[in-house]
């Protein structure tokens, strides 16, 4: 607990000194939003139907370049044999990482949520609470599997293409939830779509204790 | 052995398609499309299968570091994509048949379609994801993690609206496979093609060991040459 923390201070005041990854994730995330509201280019009244989907995604593009920074970072200057060489639980690490990369991941949501409500003519603020629920719940569940296997496509030539390629098949259960529980949000209320809040929610357990059970297995070799 | 079970398997699948084609009646309501059924489920029961053994291949290797069960998860892998490759393609043509349509979010084929691209996504990280000894831990947590995702995929992909036939499903008159001769083509045809699956899979974890064999020979001779010159 004491060295994930020591993790996720290490991460944050790099990203507080640079601001680099946060800034430009927060700027993609903009212009993604304009790219789907635009290309859409919905009459005013069907704009708020297509809130969920230019939401998640703004969200699977923005967060998949953000999750890979993560570990690039360690891999200037060889950090991570550091981090592996040191006194502590791998899975530690994966905490720290899962951690920061759902702050960062926040921290764009934070921005693209409320743009998306602007461009959609959706008034959010009302839901705000719910659809908080919601980002968090999937956010959580994306890091979960995108931190684990970052760290897998790190090292690899083509990492590029292979993160989205890993990840995406298997967070496509995760997405149709997500989307199902935020029209909800923005209809009948979270209460409307019980069966999508457990996906995401059991997802998240899985996944999360999955990736803390199986990285220490990666990262020890 | 494997030409044995592969011999076995080719003739029961030749046979099953015959039950299937000549000599069942056709189904309730149904046209003679109905009959790529006895394709297409064997397919998929061999397509689960392979998908299963490679979680537990793959689980066995990050426990044991066996390398003989990274290869069979290797060889698993690739079969499993070709016998969803098989259940995404026959399940197509009858959808076309069946509903006028190719493709359409139904839970099953979800399912199927997201499993493919998974284990897709596993052949292609051993294909090019560089040095098998360095890539196996990796390649056995994905193989692990696809089915971990099957629950979430089923209840969410239930979340959409879809349409597939529930052939085995209990209903008034019994299951859809009403005669005895649609039950063996049927069965038969799953036990075939299981077969045929289980042969392609030895058959490719021998190429596999064979592979590294070679690769690893190929690097004795470079050092050997390099000390050498």
């Amino acid at each position: 607990m004491r060295a994930t923390l020591a993790i996720v201070r290490k991460d944050l005041r790099i990203e507080w000194r640079t601001r680099e990854t946060a800034t430009t994730l927060a700027v993609l995330g903009v212009l993604l939003v304009t790219v789907l509201a635009f290309a859409h280019d919905p009459d005013p009244d069907a704009a708020p139907l297509l809130v969920p989907a230019v939401l998640w995604s703004a969200m699977v593009f923005t967060g998949l370049l953000g999750v890979e920074r993560g570990f690039l970072l360690e891999r200037e200057q060889d950090c991570l044999a550091g981090l592996r060489g040191a006194p502590i639980d791998p899975t530690a690490l994966y905490a720290a990482k899962l951690t920061v990369n759902v702050l960062l991941l926040g921290a764009t949501h934070a921005v693209v949520v409320p743009l998306t409500g602007l461009f959609l003519h959706v008034d959010l603020w009302p839901v705000l609470p719910s659809l908080a629920v919601v980002l968090l719940l999937g956010t959580v569940g994306f890091a979960a599997v995108a931190t684990l296997f970052a760290f897998v496509t790190v090292r690899l030539r083509t990492r590029q293409v292979m993160l989205p390629l890993l990840v995406l098949p298997l967070l496509i259960p995760l997405l149709i939830a997500a989307v199902k529980a935020t029209e909800a949000v923005l209809g009948r209320g979270l209460g409307g779509a019980p069966d999508a809040l457990g996906v995401l929610v059991s997802f998240d357990v899985i996944f999360v204790t999955a990736g803390a059970l199986l990285f220490p297995a990666i990262v020890k070799d | 052995m494997e030409l044995w079970l592969g011999a076995i398997g080719c003739a029961g699948l030749v046979g099953a398609l015959y039950v299937a084609l000549l000599v069942a009646p056709a189904a309730v309501g149904e046209s003679v499309a109905q009959r790529i059924l006895y394709l297409h489920a064997p397919s998929a029961f061999a397509a689960y299968g392979c998908i299963f053994v490679v979680a537990i291949a793959s689980a066995v290797y990050l426990w044991k570091r066996s390398e003989a069960a990274d290869r069979v998860a290797v060889a698993a892998a690739e079969v499993g994509v070709l016998m969803c490759t098989l259940v995404l393609v026959t399940g197509s043509i009858w959808g076309r048949a069946r509903w006028g349509a190719w493709w359409t979010p139904d839970p099953r084929l979800t399912l199927t379609l997201i499993l493919w691209a998974i284990y897709l996504s596993y052949v292609l990280l051993r294909a090019f994801g560089g040095d098998d000894e360095e890539i196996a831990p990796y390649a056995a947590v994905l193989g692990i993690f696809g089915v971990l995702a099957i629950p979430a995929i089923r209840v969410s992909a239930r979340l959409m609206k879809g349409m597939h036939p529930s052939v085995l499903a209990p209903r008034e008159g019994g299951s859809g496979l009403a005669d005895p001769s649609m039950k063996l083509a049927f069965w038969g045809g799953t036990v075939a093609m299981v077969l045929v699956a289980v042969t392609l899979v030895l058959l490719r974890t021998r190429l596999e060991r064979a592979e590294r064999e070679t690769n690893a020979l190929r690097r004795l001779a470079d050092a050997a040459e390099g000390v050498g010159g």
